[in-house]
């Protein structure tokens, strides 16, 4: 940029330089500064409690001397789940308020409205919430970028994985979302059972705009098939639920993970018509009774007492928010020098155990590998909580 | 009393007003070198949704007929551009007139419809068009990318500009504008502008007047939807992708609110509008993340409170205080149509609910 616009060059947020020692911006010797936009408001305002969760780690830690004694200051903007509210956001971030990195923003179309110029600013845009295969299948065109949680495809796979073992003749009937999230699902589970006994003998799709599925459950229930493959969110999952217990088909229901929150979706379907349903973890789930006395999950929950007091610690988003914001400490600590490009270098070098995700689950990434975590493990509701069953389950996405 | 009084149409009174459109065009010349690049981007926003805001201005300020739903017009011409772009090869700028065009002719026949139907009426048909088009986009993903939306190359600077990249959208937005508003500011002064007042005033009287309503109603809506076309155009320019989310109905409020914010049948208040809603939702959720919709939505109704036809309503009445112009008219000055206007809007806000005529 030329001297004559008067703008002081360091506005850009250029990449961290191979042999230079100096600090980018949004990083001293004392504090780091990340950015996240998040819907606090809006239609998907319930998934604002992640950033909380990452918060309440965060000051967690900073009481304990932050990492490599840098304090870490997570600023958060609000989106409304808007994608050119989550652009404006990514710029004032980076232009205005100086962040180091971004980190955990929430939603798939807000990061891919955010990814571009993230990558052009060479600023990392890590752990973005999302399971959408994309945000870890080019490496090469999104340096920068990286997802966290199992993505969709790899959560398909698992499921394939399990009905192959559980069920090797079971005639599936789909009801999927109509978007890049039902897709990714079904292209994952269709890819999984490929060779296999298991098939496919109906599909019906919705739109989230569309009021209820209960027509496409009744026609999924009419199909002969032994097996329900439910791919929803929250809304419809408790929509599908209602409709299959009301129906009578007495399917193998297979709930995706987005959907199988039991306070938000089967308290108010009522628990007795959720029994049975299986689905997949990979984190510690604070209301099962099973981790009532886990360390990890103690921590949290003395934790997120202390520096987020309204927080409900029963709340799985809040846990998701605490066990990603971890995950990036960790890549912080183990970053060489201050740089954004060494961050990065971390972050696609990981192999990491952490205490509140399931036990032998695993942060890993290699520079060929974008997925941090592809291990879950299959539950099952006994009717009052979901219970782990057999050990976990590694399926790559790819 | 006023500090001057000038004659109107005087030598004084052409340079006073040549002396402030030269303080304008200064002040937008010089946005780009005085700020770093994130308010650059919240300025050529501005300059997006101004034009935007415009094109509602003259549907609703001055001919009387209410969209509630001119978001759709503005994502009509976001994807518009954005398919344009994703499968042809056509340069950037090209898109703009080509978005123009569709959202024009979108716009014509949703002006068939104003036609029969009034007030709340015709509110509602183009409220449920603005719920309508994120349901659609999506039907049509091999078209529209479905809920994935489409990426698209941002227009770069030409490196003979030595302009940054967020300086040279800054300036392609201004220089799209420019013409646009100067476009308005011809129309409302001029027959057509008088026309459409008339229209709004009294149907009837307008009729016995010569006023062939029906051309004028849809003619109307085919304009105002053409500058939200190109608005949207540019907003794809400004953020590089589309998708349906973008698109909500809040996007349509914003610009009902920007007209009444920076004031009803005003050229220039659109721009003060657009600075509102770009600026102040900002600042709403800086000061309480929590309640930054209840401060933004407190701030909108102070604001109505405050200054009665807009912020154009307030400058006017502060610049009389400065300055007074007298005289009589050659044909109708811009100023006085203006406020007829405004009176005129005042005036059907106090009919109320009884607005809507038989």
């Amino acid at each position: 940029m030329p001297a004559a616009c008067g703008r002081d060059s360091s506005s850009g947020g250029g990449g961290g330089g191979g042999g230079s020692a100096s600090a980018d911006p949004g990083i001293t010797k004392t504090s780091i500064k990340l950015g996240g936009s998040y819907p606090f408001s809006g239609p998907a305002s319930a998934y604002g409690t992640i950033g909380e969760g990452a918060k309440a780690y965060f000051k967690f830690l900073n009481a304990k001397g932050g990492v490599n004694g840098r304090k870490i200051d997570f600023m958060t903007l609000d989106d409304g789940y808007e994608p050119p509210k989550a652009l404006q956001n990514a710029r004032r971030l980076v232009q205005q308020e100086k962040v180091f990195a971004m980190f955990n923003t929430l939603g798939t179309p807000n990061n891919l409205a955010i990814w571009d110029f993230l990558n052009q600013q060479k600023v990392p845009q890590l752990y973005v919430a999302t399971g959408a295969s994309a945000f870890g299948a080019d490496i090469k065109s999104h340096p920068y970028t990286i997802g966290w949680q199992p993505n969709y495809v790899t959560e398909a796979k698992v499921y394939a994985d399990y009905l192959k073992k559980a069920k090797p003749t079971a005639k599936v009937a789909v009801l999927y979302q109509n978007d890049g999230f039902g897709k990714d699902l079904l292209g994952g589970f269709t890819e999984g059972i490929a060779g296999s006994g298991i098939k496919i003998v109906k599909k019906e799709t919705y739109n989230v705009t569309d009021p209820t599925v209960a027509a496409q459950v009744g026609r999924l229930a009419r199909s002969g098939a032994d097996t329900f493959l439910n791919i929803t969110t929250p809304k419809f999952s408790a929509q599908a639920i209602a409709a299959v217990a009301k129906s009578g088909w007495k399917p193998l229901h297979i709930l995706n993970n987005v959907g199988a929150d039991k306070n938000l979706v089967l308290k108010p379907v009522g628990l007795q018509n959720a029994k049975g349903i299986v689905s997949t973890a990979y984190f510690k789930d604070p209301q099962d009774a099973r981790w009532k006395d886990d360390a990890a999950v103690k921590e949290y929950r003395d934790a997120l007492k202390q520096y987020s007091p309204k927080s409900d610690p029963e709340d799985a988003f809040n846990m998701y928010g605490w066990t990603v914001a971890a995950t990036m400490a960790k890549a912080l600590e183990q970053m060489k020098k201050p740089t954004r490009a060494a961050l990065m270098d971390a972050v696609r070098n990981m192999s990491l155990e952490q205490g509140t995700l399931l036990p032998g689950n695993k942060v890993e990434t290699s520079p060929t590998d974008g997925y941090p975590l592809e291990g879950m493990q299959i539950t099952k509701f006994d009717g009052q909580n979901w219970k782990l069953q057999g050990s976990l389950i590694e399926a790559k996405a790819q | 009393m006023s500090l001057m009084t000038v004659e109107r149409d005087s030598a004084r009174h052409k340079q006073l007003r040549l002396a402030g459109l030269a303080a304008l065009a200064l002040v937008a010349v010089a946005i780009p070198f005085f700020f770093g690049p994130y308010r650059v981007s919240q300025f050529t926003l501005v300059l997006i949704y101004a034009v935007a805001v415009l094109g509602l201005n003259l549907l609703v300020g001055y001919s009387g007929q209410i969209s509630l739903g001119h978001g759709a017009f503005f994502c009509l011409g976001a994807y518009t551009g954005a398919i344009l772009l994703d499968k042809t090869s056509i340069p950037h700028l090209l898109t703009v007139p080509a978005a123009a065009l569709v959202c024009f002719v979108a716009g014509l026949a949703l002006g068939l419809p104003a036609l029969r139907l009034r007030g709340l009426y015709l509110a509602l048909v183009t409220l449920a068009i603005a719920i309508a088009t994120p349901v659609l986009i999506k039907r049509f993903d091999g078209l529209t990318g479905g809920s994935q939306g489409i990426t698209i190359a941002q227009p770069k600077a030409p490196s003979s500009l030595g302009l940054a990249d967020d300086q040279f959208l800054y300036f392609l937005s201004l220089v799209v504008a420019v013409p646009l508003f100067w476009l308005a500011s011809g129309i409302v002064r001029r027959n057509v502008g008088r026309a459409l007042i008339a229209m709004r005033d009294d149907e009837t009287a307008a009729r016995t007047m010569g006023v062939n309503l029906a051309t004028f109603k849809t003619r109307a809506f085919g304009l105002s939807a053409a500058y939200a076309g190109v608005a949207g155009s540019l907003f794809t320019f400004a953020n590089g992708f589309v998708a349906p989310e973008s698109f909500t109905l809040t996007v349509s409020f914003a610009f009902l609110a920007a007209i009444v914010v920076g004031g009803l049948a005003t050229v220039a208040g659109a721009l003060f509008g657009a600075l509102f809603i770009v600026f102040v939702p900002v600042w709403s959720s800086d000061v309480d993340e929590a309640l930054s919709g209840v401060i933004y939505g407190a701030t909108l109704i102070a604001c109505m409170y405050v200054f009665r036809g807009g912020i154009m309503g307030l400058l006017r009445a502060a610049w009389s205080r400065v300055v007074e112009v007298q005289g009589s008219i050659k044909g109708r000055n811009q100023d006085e149509v203006a406020e007829v206007a405004v009176a005129g809007a005042d005036q059907r806000a106090g009919a109320g609910a009884g607005g809507v005529r038989s």
